[in-house]
């Protein structure tokens, strides 16, 4: 019984070992290498110099205002689309997006956010006068929250589908007050998927790389920017990879940390 | 469900029957066979009219594919996947590529055409000789400005740049030797400079440019000056004359206290199978006509002095792009410091992305 058992489980491991276990493990290993391939524990020791120090923080910070605004916009969204009679189609449109290539997105806002793009010629209209909205930091985080905000309504909308509505009623017949309702029922038993959504979209935005580029024009740096330039012009393999791996123990501490579903 | 499934399997089935169709045509066009050749290129760097020429006067099959970098170029053929036979690889990248004996030697009986060249083309300090490489295109970084949008005023120097009346108004190309050679040379010290003070002081004076400048981008940095995103841009000579065909308010300007000069170059892989029909290839490209043909659709400068005489004279003579001798005299080719300094070079150079303002 038991081999049987173990023949069905051997694609798996197969699978496991050589697309996680390996990948992460050649990470590590690199790591210890300079750039004319010594073994060396340089890498580690300049990831804690300022500059990578504050790499850190503000690939982090903006991590942070990409969720939090995801999850501002995203929780409202998945609440009304409960509510719709097309439910499913109107979770379609907003799913549809992310159909598109990324790439194609992201460079459609160069047009939008120009100085002779739409949106300032919005803005011109009702006598705001032409900003600067290409390459600044608002127009990074809103791109990215546009990108993002799929990832972070499906877990919530799924979570909101599961809720029994009579829940909802028996608090409002015992009283409670629609507010009361909301933060006493609604959002404590929807709380793992605004934890699976924030997951979707903290952990990818850390390592954001080509939108620091094409919208916030390099005056945003993240990690992910310092791995790309590490693996492709400077060719130093092993700091790159002591990126990745700083960036998988902070990921791996956001899952443990966002975590514990019953 | 089920529907799903079906019209699932009929795209798979589609897909595979049109994979095998265009497969039967291109062997029918004899992409299959050994009389291919495979010829990697920067994007947009060539005029496809003289594929087909050669195409027809050889009977090769040119297969033609493009990279955006050096090094991910240099990473696709020593990792040897692709039997390129043609590259087009600059000049700090054709010395590293012969560090690493990524490339075969030149045979020149099988080239003749190379006599056109400008003598002071050949022979340069990465290439001796011309052992591996024959120039394709050469060029110069600069600023790029509109007229206009400065009301006037002129950019002769990289010293101008870090003018008070430029706040926000400039794009800067994102690469390291570019941006911190603008550096060294508006401090007068060589692009090639390996003294690190010297570098810290240029990474000194970046951030002080920082107010002046809006962004750090790519290619979009040609589509970005032409739309008037920004009045200044620090970029390659063929970017710029590129932009001025697509807004002719903007000139173009080889600051006077230097800057790089730079050279793409033909070269035969290591990876090359068809090592004959890429001598055919290159000498092709060497043929004056050819060569005049190809820089008036590119718009880079050719290094072919025969190809001058069968270029438009308002090309030739545009001094901006085909300048004199003594002009580029004081101009530097950038020269291999090694994987340790470029990587010091790319450090300081993301030190300076994150200065904020």
């Amino acid at each position: 019984m038991n081999s049987v058992r173990n023949v069905y489980l051997f694609p798996y491991v197969v699978w496991i070992v050589l697309c996680v276990v390996a990948p992460i493990a050649l990470i590590v290993y690199d790591s210890f290498f300079d750039i004319e391939g010594h073994w060396t524990l340089e890498n580690y020791e300049k990831f804690f110099t300022p500059v990578y120090l504050k790499m850190t923080l503000s690939s982090f910070w903006y991590a942070f205002l990409i969720t939090l605004f995801s999850l501002l916009i995203a929780y409202p969204t998945a609440y009304l689309l409960t509510k719709t009679k097309h439910k499913q189609l109107w979770l379609l449109m907003i799913i549809l997006p992310t159909w598109v290539n990324l790439l194609l997105k992201v460079y459609a806002f160069l047009g939008i956010f120009g100085t002779f793009g739409l949106a300032n010629a919005v803005l011109n209209a009702i006598g705001v006068g032409t900003k600067q909205l290409l390459f600044t930091d608002f127009s990074f985080v809103f791109v990215s929250v546009y990108i993002f905000i799929p990832f972070m309504v499906l877990p919530i909308f799924n979570a909101l589908e599961e809720l029994n509505p009579s829940l909802v009623d028996a608090a409002r017949d015992l009283g409670a007050s629609a507010w009361t309702t909301f933060r006493r029922v609604v959002f404590p038993l929807t709380l793992d998927g605004v934890k699976a959504g924030c997951q979707a979209v903290f952990i990818p935005a850390l390592s954001l790389f080509m939108i620091t580029r094409l919208i916030a024009g390099n005056r945003v740096i993240t990690l992910g920017t310092a791995i790309e330039e590490h693996f492709l012009v400077t060719q130093d393999w092993g700091m790159g990879a002591t990126i990745a791996v700083f960036l998988i123990m902070i990921m791996a501490f956001v899952v443990v940390l966002t975590g514990n579903r019953r | 469900m089920r529907k799903l499934v079906q019209s699932f399997i009929a795209v798979l089935l589609l897909s595979l029957l049109l994979l095998y169709v265009s497969n039967r045509l291109n062997e029918a066009e004899g992409y299959a066979g050994d009389n291919t050749l495979i010829v990697y290129n920067w994007g947009d760097y060539i005029d496809s009219e003289l594929i087909t020429m050669f195409e027809k006067q050889t009977g090769l099959k040119v297969i033609y594919q493009t990279f955006d970098s050096n090094e991910a170029m240099m990473a696709k053929i020593a990792q040897g996947g692709t039997t390129f036979d043609v590259a087009v690889p600059s000049e700090y990248a054709v010395s590293k590529m012969k560090e690493e004996g990524l490339l075969l030697p030149l045979d020149h009986k099988k080239l003749p055409n190379l006599k056109y060249i400008d003598p002071r083309f050949l022979n340069l300090s990465f290439d001796p000789n011309n052992r591996y490489s024959v120039p394709y295109f050469w060029g110069t970084v600069g600023i790029v400005y509109n007229r206009d949008m400065l009301g006037g005023k002129k950019i002769t120097s990289w010293n101008d740049l870090w003018d008070k009346d430029l706040r926000n108004q400039i794009l800067l190309v994102d690469g390291a030797r570019e941006v911190m050679g603008m550096a060294l040379n508006s401090l007068h010290y060589s692009l090639n400079d390996t003294n690190k003070a010297h570098l810290e002081e240029a990474k000194r004076k970046l951030d002080a440019l920082t107010p002046n400048v809006k962004a750090i981008v790519g290619d979009e940095i040609k589509m970005l000056i032409a739309n008037e995103e920004a009045a200044v841009g620090v970029v390659w000579s063929g970017d710029a004359a590129e932009m001025i065909a697509e807004n002719d308010k903007l000139d173009y300007v080889v600051p006077k206290e230097g800057s790089n000069l730079w050279f793409d170059n033909m070269v035969i892989p290591k990876t090359a199978k068809n090592i004959d029909g890429a001598h055919q290839f290159i000498n092709f490209m060497l043929d004056p006509k050819h060569a005049a043909q190809n820089a008036e659709y590119v718009g880079y400068s050719t290094p072919n002095k025969k190809a001058l005489e069968y270029l438009p004279k308002e090309i030739v003579d545009d001094k901006r792009f085909y300048p004199d001798f003594d002009s580029i005299e004081h101009l530097e080719v950038y020269e291999n410091l090694g994987k340790r300094m470029l990587a010091y070079y790319n450090e300081l150079f993301l030190e300076f992305k994150m200065h904020r303002k």
